[in-house]
């Protein structure tokens, strides 16, 4: 059989697998983010975001789900800064961020090497550095052989991959993804929220995944938050009860459909 | 390939049915055929070493006005983008220069400048500066909002935006500028040839004298290699953008 241990609680990852290589355990009693009543009025009067609160403890993945349009991408836009809330506040840990977008938004003039570096670059590392940095990433995204390959010669997955390697190079201790995997096929889906779950356990860092995938966030996340149509707030928060490390087959167990058709039975209900 | 070549041929035999059917031998020079345009024009060495010389002289005036308008039609949008206000009042003052008949405002040039070298500079660079300017600033202002959002989570300067996202991803529409500057700036040195005749004459002046003359087998073959010089200069740019950005974009692919 596979792996599975169904716990009672939200399975944290807080301690270093047998390899020992976690480079960074994270402090588990921290808060890598929090969001205290947030809301987030656009100029033209559209509630986008309306008294959110919520927690992402380090090392820990919660995912949030909602219909398009409901401010789930506002969420991230507020937790990186690139949007300042209208109310509320919001609170994020030590150590840099990391933001995966939609669009894998590489630099088409740059090869996969150098779109790798390019955040190391923006922040003032050294060349040997940040080289040194790059490659690493790109060992584990999978992308070795391909450092020389400019973005259009790549596939939607194999981009994305370089998008989350261009990341990894700054050593976040939070990710925030944006539905990176929204628009690829389904099999490329898979396997890269599988990679990606291999990257959160060995990395240690915590993340923030909005995505409008039941299955994904399920799967990816020791917490699923859900969010109601606009104006955007989080009506139900459902713990995923499976320990990590997860098995891709772990989609097809009867549990894991269990929670799943709980998480979809609060997306259905109508908000208040 | 054919295709071209036989619209030559076509060409060439138009222009013979004018010199000898159409036109009596009195009035044979408004067309002179083909051929003596060659023997006359481009086989005399003394002929022809003229028009090079004179071709060359242009070419300089050329090369340094596109010069200094790359240099003016770079530096202004980089100053417009830094902010609004700086692009709100500059931008309506580029519309006037490009809107200002320039052959208008040659008589005043060589009051000023002088009848010369300068003066005929200055006349390429009012010629090839506005598409250059509107090339550089449309392709600077078209970075990604995702691209720009990447940079400010990195707290990029804005040195740092401007030199590792917004002027290369500018390039491909400076290229295109770039090329549309560059055969204005052969018409602009020509143009000024004609005015400002001090100094060495250039093709312009010669072409004018030509005329004057009646000489036109030297005529055609001076107009011959005048369009030459515009179409190197042209596919010489090409190739540039091809170089610079050809690896990445698309408008730039070579599609032989």
């Amino acid at each position: 059989m596979y792996p599975l241990r169904v716990l009672g609680r939200p399975a944290v990852p807080s301690t270093p697998d047998q390899n020992g290589q976690r480079s960074n355990p994270p402090a588990t009693s921290g808060i890598a983010l929090g969001f205290e009543r947030v809301t987030k009025v656009f100029p033209d009067g559209t509630r986008a975001v309306d008294g959110v609160t919520f927690q992402v403890r380090s090392g820990e993945m919660v995912a949030i789900v909602g219909p398009s349009g409901c401010g789930k991408s506002t969420l991230l836009r507020l937790a990186s800064r690139l949007t300042a809330p209208s109310s509320g506040e919001i609170r994020i840990g030590d150590g840099n961020l990391g933001y995966v977008f939609q669009d894998p938004t590489l630099l088409p003039w740059r090869t996969v090497q150098r779109n790798v570096e390019l955040l190391a670059e923006l922040a003032g590392v050294s060349a040997a550095e940040r080289t040194q940095r790059a490659a690493q990433a790109i060992i584990l995204t999978g992308l070795s052989g391909f450092e020389r390959h400019r973005p259009r010669a790549l596939s939607g997955g194999m981009r994305m991959r370089v998008s989350l390697a261009r990341a990894l190079t700054m050593r976040p201790r939070i990710f925030l993804f944006d539905e990176p995997f929204g628009a690829l096929d389904e099999i490329t889906r898979e396997r890269l929220n599988a990679e990606l779950l291999g990257l959160f356990e060995r990395e240690g860092f915590a993340g923030l995944f909005v995505t409008h995938s039941v299955n994904e966030a399920a799967y990816l996340a020791s917490r699923v938050l859900v969010m109601s149509p606009r104006p955007g707030h989080i009506v139900a928060e459902i713990p995923i009860p499976f320990a990590y490390p997860r098995a891709p087959e772990l989609r097809f167990a009867a549990e894991f459909a269990s929670v799943a058709g709980q998480i979809s039975a609060s997306l259905r209900e109508k908000p208040r | 390939m054919i295709a071209p070549m036989l619209v030559f041929a076509l060409m060439i035999g138009i222009w013979l049915a004018i010199s000898y059917v159409l036109l009596e031998p009195r009035r044979r020079f408004l067309m002179p055929p083909p051929q003596d345009v060659v023997h006359v024009g481009l086989l005399d060495p003394r002929n022809f070493s003229e028009i090079l010389v004179a071709l060359w002289s242009t070419t300089q005036v050329a090369i340094v006005g596109l010069a200094v308008a790359i240099a003016v039609g770079t530096l202004v949008p980089v100053a417009m983008i830094q902010a609004r206000w700086i692009e709100w009042s500059i931008y309506p003052w580029a519309v006037v220069l490009q809107t200002i008949p320039i052959l208008a405002i040659v008589p005043l040039i060589g009051f000023w400048f002088q009848f010369g070298f300068s003066s005929r500079v200055l006349v390429c660079v009012l010629i090839s500066l506005f598409p250059i300017i509107t090339n550089t600033l449309f392709g600077l202002k078209s970075s990604d909002q995702a691209h720009h959002d990447l940079f400010t989570l990195q707290r990029a300067s804005r040195i740092q935006r401007l030199l590792k996202l917004q002027l290369p991803g500018a390039l491909p529409a400076i290229m295109s500028g770039w090329r549309i500057a560059a055969g204005l700036s052969v018409v602009g040195a020509i143009v000024g040839d004609f005015f400002f005749r001090q100094g060495d004459p250039g093709i312009g002046r010669l072409i004018d004298d030509y005329r004057a003359r009646l000489q036109s087998e030297q005529l055609f073959a001076a107009v011959a290699l005048s369009s030459l010089l515009g179409l190197v200069v042209f596919w010489g740019f090409g190739l540039l953008g091809t170089l610079l950005v050809g690896s990445w974009h698309e408008s730039h692919r070579t599609t032989e």
